[in-house]
């Protein structure tokens, strides 16, 4: 479906890709979330680590609740599904199909950032916070990191549809939007390994 | 106190750019300077020159910090520095040694040669370039600062939680620590990622993989191993950090923590940390020695294996420093055995040294000398480490002298010895003139005996039971006659320094001019193009046409390189005033963390936000140049 391209002959299928720049930012981009990868990767094994040591705070068991993240989760991942449609668009050219489908990325960030802030008041009423044990240190740092990274994103990608929506779809803009996308489905891919292994195994293991 | 001096700087400092003195002329007056050119510069040679001289400074600063050391250990029950100012030095020594001044040394020459070697004009990424050595200098002076303000870091340079923590280490020393190396850090990490992109996309048409020299092959791995071990000790210390700063408990057993997480994610950065600094050493002897054999590099291919071989390796081998935690006897043994297998890729490389000499026309030249020392040093070192790999011997030598002479024949023997030969070789490249001879002999003689004096009495101490990290010894225990030997073995290797500062003023001098092929003897790309470079290196890029390519080129009886390209105008990036701008903020934000004052660190993380967008917004296309020969157009 992707390779439906609407218009121009002296246009690549990638504009992405289509410049040299382009193509080392999209592989020094790879590399950088190699790099996250394994930040991610130390913040998990800590969290392992330490997430028994409740010092007789509220354990995974008491606290977390499926549903709410349940609801998060699909938020984040559809809006990953919104980011592929953005990038399919901007390849068709189509400035007002890629806007729309990244604000609704957007969005659902932005309710996935508003979901996860309530959870983490929700947490701090039950007793469960940063200073309270090392279970809670670890927790707020690593879905926190992951939270920081969401906000982050959304502030870069609103950043970049602006300058799109100023300077048009080419080879400048094309490809800081595709790595900005490649970072959205990053968060996304960390999100699932938090899923699984913070909350289910918390309320299973 | 000192968040309203650090607010105070900074409001004169935007004061000064945003109102007084902000016209046009004094906006000229400053484009045009010097300073402002290099404080802006994105050319990879020049930030290779900036690289060096920082290392150097922070070298001669973790030198003196040494040698005071060596002064209190002079003679038993000496009470020149004792207690924490003793803790102090030996912190600040390893720290400044390891990130200071072998890393932005290792970058120096990977900035000057690996572009050049590849046949490249520039980095994939200048502006990110330029960026991490910003971030490497102000991280650097940041940790260097705590000696003014507060006394600096106390816990060893692996800031093991059991002595880094608030309760175990008040007052800001080991925050300096923690923000002075995230910082610098973070610089590292993405000056290993442009030179990564480097080698993979800006090759020259024809230099596959399997003809990159050697340095470039070594410069590649360890920048890999940059990217995937730097992010551990990132984590490491924004925890540490949240511990000492915002009271969490990663680390606080009476809260659930545990110290061992600190160790594994320390290790899990330290050990590949040990290899990113001795495989660009690695690489220089190689083609250092190449060079000077006039020989074919022996076994290239296996050489390139054994590298990567040995980047891959030092990944699954960080238990080994941590053999008396108590992980157990199978992960002991696990990590014990492949410690011990890293011999062998590193055997592989010792031998294929030793072949390439053999039956070459070798030339002692000062490089050369380096070089050939560098060999058994470096082996002695070897030796020990795997002595150092066997659990059960370890628990005898661990936390013991044996341990400091064991790291210091690899870390001074390979790595000081490497960028040495490596300075040596590639001065009349960067600088365009040659180092003198004489004294660079003189330099390498004092050295050698000086480092063997200083640390092979420390094997000795080390068996006989003398602690490392511990200030003093008492006399008749047989452990004065060694420290004194090893004391004065020191006065070698400040007597050697001494005599490359001079070397380097004198050559700046009156240094002996450098042809394009300045030993006569080059093998590869670089010295096929003048000394200096121009800023755009290659007026047309070289087309390869074999390992050594320079030298395939003179065996076929070419003088210079055949072009791959016609004669034409060149893009070249525009400098820029954001990496600097956006250290600063990083500085200020680390500071303010530093002196718990909230504003201030909020200021200076504002300040790397604004730059963020600054530079998200900038689209500054560069500029074009014309290559020696004007007989094509104008610009743009």
């Amino acid at each position: 479906m992707a390779n439906k391209v609407e218009s121009s002959t002296e246009m690549p299928n990638h504009l992405e890709t289509a410049t040299f720049e382009g193509k080392n930012k999209v592989l020094g981009f790879w590399l950088f979330l190699g790099a996250e990868t394994v930040l991610f990767a130390c913040l998990f094994g800590t969290y392992l680590a330490l997430r028994n040591q409740s010092l007789g705070g509220p354990t995974t068991h008491e606290l977390f609740d499926l549903k709410l993240v349940a609801l998060a989760t699909a938020l984040l991942l559809t809006s990953s599904l919104t980011s592929v449609l953005a990038m399919i668009k901007m390849n068709q050219r189509s400035m007002k199909g890629m806007v729309t489908w990244l604000v609704i990325t957007l969005l659902l960030g932005l309710g996935f950032l508003v979901l996860e802030i309530y959870e983490f008041q929700h947490y701090v009423h039950e007793g469960h916070t940063f200073m309270s044990s090392a279970f809670g240190s670890s927790f707020y740092a690593l879905v926190g990191t992951h939270g920081a990274h969401v906000t982050f994103g959304i502030i870069w990608i609103t950043t970049i549809m602006s300058q799109a929506i100023r300077r048009g779809i080419n080879t400048d803009t094309a490809p800081k939007l595709f790595v900005s996308s490649l970072y959205w489905h990053f968060i996304d891919v960390v999100w699932v390994f938090i899923f699984t292994l913070v909350y289910l195994l918390g309320k299973v293991g | 106190m000192g968040t309203l001096i650090v607010i105070l700087v900074l409001v004169l400092f935007l004061a000064a750019i945003f109102t007084g003195g902000y016209n046009k002329q004094f906006q000229e007056r400053v484009r045009k300077s010097r300073t402002w050119d290099w404080l802006t510069t994105v050319d990879h040679k020049k930030i290779g020159i900036l690289y060096l001289m920082a290392g150097l400074v922070f070298f001669i600063i973790g030198g003196i910090e040494a040698t005071f050391m060596r002064l209190q250990l002079f003679v038993p029950g000496n009470d020149l520095f004792v207690g924490r100012t003793f803790n102090e030095l030996l912190t600040m020594h390893g720290t400044t040694m390891i990130f200071l001044a072998a890393m932005p040394m290792i970058f120096a020459l990977m900035n000057a040669v690996v572009p050049l070697q590849i046949g490249a004009r520039d980095v994939a990424f200048p502006f990110v370039n330029a960026l991490g050595f910003w971030l490497f200098f102000s991280g650097g002076l940041l940790l260097n600062l705590s000696w003014i303000f507060g006394g600096a870091p106390d816990a060893g340079w692996t800031s093991y939680t059991g002595l880094a923590l608030n309760q175990y280490s008040p007052g800001p020393g080991v925050d300096f620590y923690v923000l002075g190396l995230q910082i610098a850090g973070i610089g590292t990490l993405i000056g290993g990622l442009n030179f990564l992109v480097t080698v993979i996309n800006l090759r020259a048409p024809g230099m596959t993989f399997l003809r990159l020299p050697l340095f470039t092959w070594t410069a590649f791995v360890t920048s890999g191993l940059i990217l995937f071990a730097f992010p551990a000790l990132t984590v490491a210390l924004l925890m540490l950090m949240f511990d000492r700063l915002f009271g969490a408990n990663f680390f606080d057993y009476t809260m659930g923590g545990s110290t061992v997480i600190w160790e594994h994610l320390f290790w899990i950065f330290g050990h590949p940390e040990v290899y990113i600094v001795i495989l660009p050493a690695f690489g220089v002897m190689s083609d250092v020695i190449s060079t000077f054999s006039k020989k074919r590099l022996f076994g290239y291919n296996s050489m390139v294996f054994a590298t990567v071989l040995i980047g891959f390796l030092g990944f699954m081998v960080w238990v080994h420093h941590m053999f008396t935690v108590g992980l157990g006897p199978i992960s002991n043994s696990v990590f014990a055995v492949a410690t011990m297998a890293i011999a062998v890729p590193t055997g592989i490389k010792v031998f294929n040294w030793l072949f390439t000499m053999w039956g070459g026309e070798i030339q002692f030249k000062t490089p050369m000398l380096w070089a050939v020392g560098f060999i058994p040093t470096f082996v002695m070192g070897g030796m020990t480490g795997v002595m150092l790999a066997l659990p059960p011997a370890d628990f005898q030598y661990q936390d013991s002298y044996f341990v400091v002479a064991h790291f210091h024949y690899v870390l001074v023997g390979g790595t000081v010895f490497g960028l040495f030969a490596g300075i040596y070789y590639w001065w009349p490249k960067m600088f365009g003139k040659l180092l003198n001879e004489t004294l660079g002999k003189w330099h390498f003689w004092t050295f050698l005996i000086g480092f063997h004096l200083t640390f092979f009495p420390q094997h000795f101490l080390g068996l006989f039971g003398m602690p490392r990290r511990v200030f003093t010894y008492q006399t008749n225990v047989g452990l004065e006659k060694l420290n004194e030997l090893s004391s004065i073995g020191v006065a070698g290797m400040v007597i050697g320094t001494i005599l490359f500062l001079i070397n380097i003023i004198y050559t700046l001098r009156k240094g002996k001019k450098a042809k394009a092929d300045a030993w006569e003897l080059g093998r590869t790309l670089e010295w096929s193009i003048p000394s200096p470079p121009p800023e755009y290196n290659f007026a047309q890029t070289p087309l390869v046409r074999g390992f050594d390519a320079l030298w395939v080129e003179k065996e076929a009886g070419n003088k210079s390189m055949t072009p791959a390209e016609p004669l034409g105008s060149i893009h070249m990036p525009s400098p820029s005033y954001i990496p600097i701008l956006m250290s600063l903020g990083f500085f200020v934000a680390g500071f303010g963390f530093i002196v718990r004052g909230i504003p201030a660190a909020a200021i200076g993380l504002i300040i790397v936000v604004v730059s963020l967008f600054l530079r998200s917004f900038d689209y500054d296309k560069g500029y074009h140049v014309e290559p020696e020969d004007p007989e094509k157009g104008g610009k743009e």
